[in-house]
């Protein structure tokens, strides 16, 4: 399904999703408090059926934090990438681990290096860091003194 | 007597053209009735072999694991050297080669394959990361600023990654360092310093 179908069918499905323009794949934007239910009807839906999720990161612009979620389907080869916003101070957004099983990971190098929390995560805790590191490495605001010299 | 030989009847190391030959065996033959008595020194002798024969261990983290792996294999081919077998248990092996990051988390377990290692043992630092910390000098929380932070190293090569050319170089330097008496296991055991310094 190209760029163009694939609009139509987003906005009949999502009626608050924003569009970004002139990116490679299709890009959306949506609340983060209603991506579980986006994310179901993603996987289930005839005509959609995104079930390979091949990347989950976070990005921190200096405001906000951006998750961005990268989704494909195998059926019918199309691409999504979708992005929510969340609030520095309490990042936290539901897990999607029990729709595609490799957020599990994924999920917790976010909470790893960014902070952001993953409600009903089967397993939170840090997962490339050592268990007692203070901090979260990744956010634009983390200083370390001892390691890090400023230029 | 022939060209080779010196005033008192001693075949030396000297080349066919006349130069002396860098790695030549050290020691000269003095002619006898029966053959020869070969006088050398031992501690030459000694650092002669085991600079002819230095096994690495297999220690690649990073990127520079690829440009050791290409100088292994056939078309650099380190063995011509002697470094034969790349042992993977560091109780078998002599030389140490450090090729790639060291991150926080990797250098206890650096230290404690160094101190695994039988004496004699010789580091080679490969690379950017492993001489100073590299590219992540700056601004990272977890790359250890230089190798030379968790275990004592012979050779340092710039690079990153160096070419398998540097690392043959920095191969023959580490022989070269051994023969003399210069590398810090020498030093420590107050070995002979061959050349008399």
């Amino acid at each position: 399904m190209s760029n163009e179908e694939l609009k139509i069918k987003l906005i009949e499905l999502i009626p608050p999703a924003t569009f970004e323009e002139g990116n490679e794949w299709m890009t959306i934007n949506i609340e983060s408090s209603n991506w579980k239910t986006v994310a179901q009807q993603f996987r289930s839906t005839a005509g959609f059926e995104f079930d390979y999720l091949f990347c989950l990161t976070c990005v921190d612009w200096k405001t906000h934090l951006t998750m961005v979620y990268h989704l494909t389907s195998t059926i019918h080869r199309h691409t999504l990438v979708v992005k929510s916003k969340l609030d520095r101070n309490n990042p936290e957004i539901e897990t999607v681990s029990d729709i595609w099983r490799t957020a599990e990971f994924h999920e917790r190098e976010v909470y790893d290096l960014f902070g952001v929390k993953f409600s009903h995560h089967p397993d939170l805790r840090r997962l490339l860091l050592t268990d007692d590191f203070n901090g979260y490495p990744l956010r634009k605001d983390f200083e370390d003194p001892v390691n890090m010299i400023k230029l | 007597m022939s060209d080779l030989q010196n005033i008192n009847g001693e075949f030396e190391n000297v080349s066919p053209t006349g130069g002396e030959l860098e790695g030549a065996f050290p020691g000269s033959v003095h002619p006898t009735a029966s053959g020869g008595i070969l006088v050398t020194k031992l501690d030459e002798v000694i650092n002669w072999a085991r600079s002819n024969s230095l096994w690495p261990l297999v220690f690649g983290t990073s990127c520079c694991a690829i440009e050791m792996m290409s100088t292994a294999s056939a078309k650099y081919d380190w063995s011509r050297f002697g470094f034969e077998v790349a042992r993977a248990t560091p109780r078998q092996a002599d030389v140490i080669i450090i090729a790639g990051t060291i991150v926080n988390k990797m250098a206890p377990v650096l230290k404690r394959l160094y101190d695994q290692m039988a004496d004699p043992k010789y580091v080679i630092a490969m690379g950017a990361c492993a001489t100073s910390g590299g590219p992540f000098f700056y601004n990272t929380y977890s790359v250890v600023k230089g190798a030379d932070h968790v275990i004592p190293v012979d050779v340092y090569i710039a690079g990153c990654p160096p070419r398998p050319e540097a690392l043959m170089h920095a191969l023959i330097t580490l022989q070269e360092k051994i023969r003399k008496g210069w590398t810090r296991e020498q030093i420590k055991n107050n070995n002979s310093i061959s050349n008399g310094q």
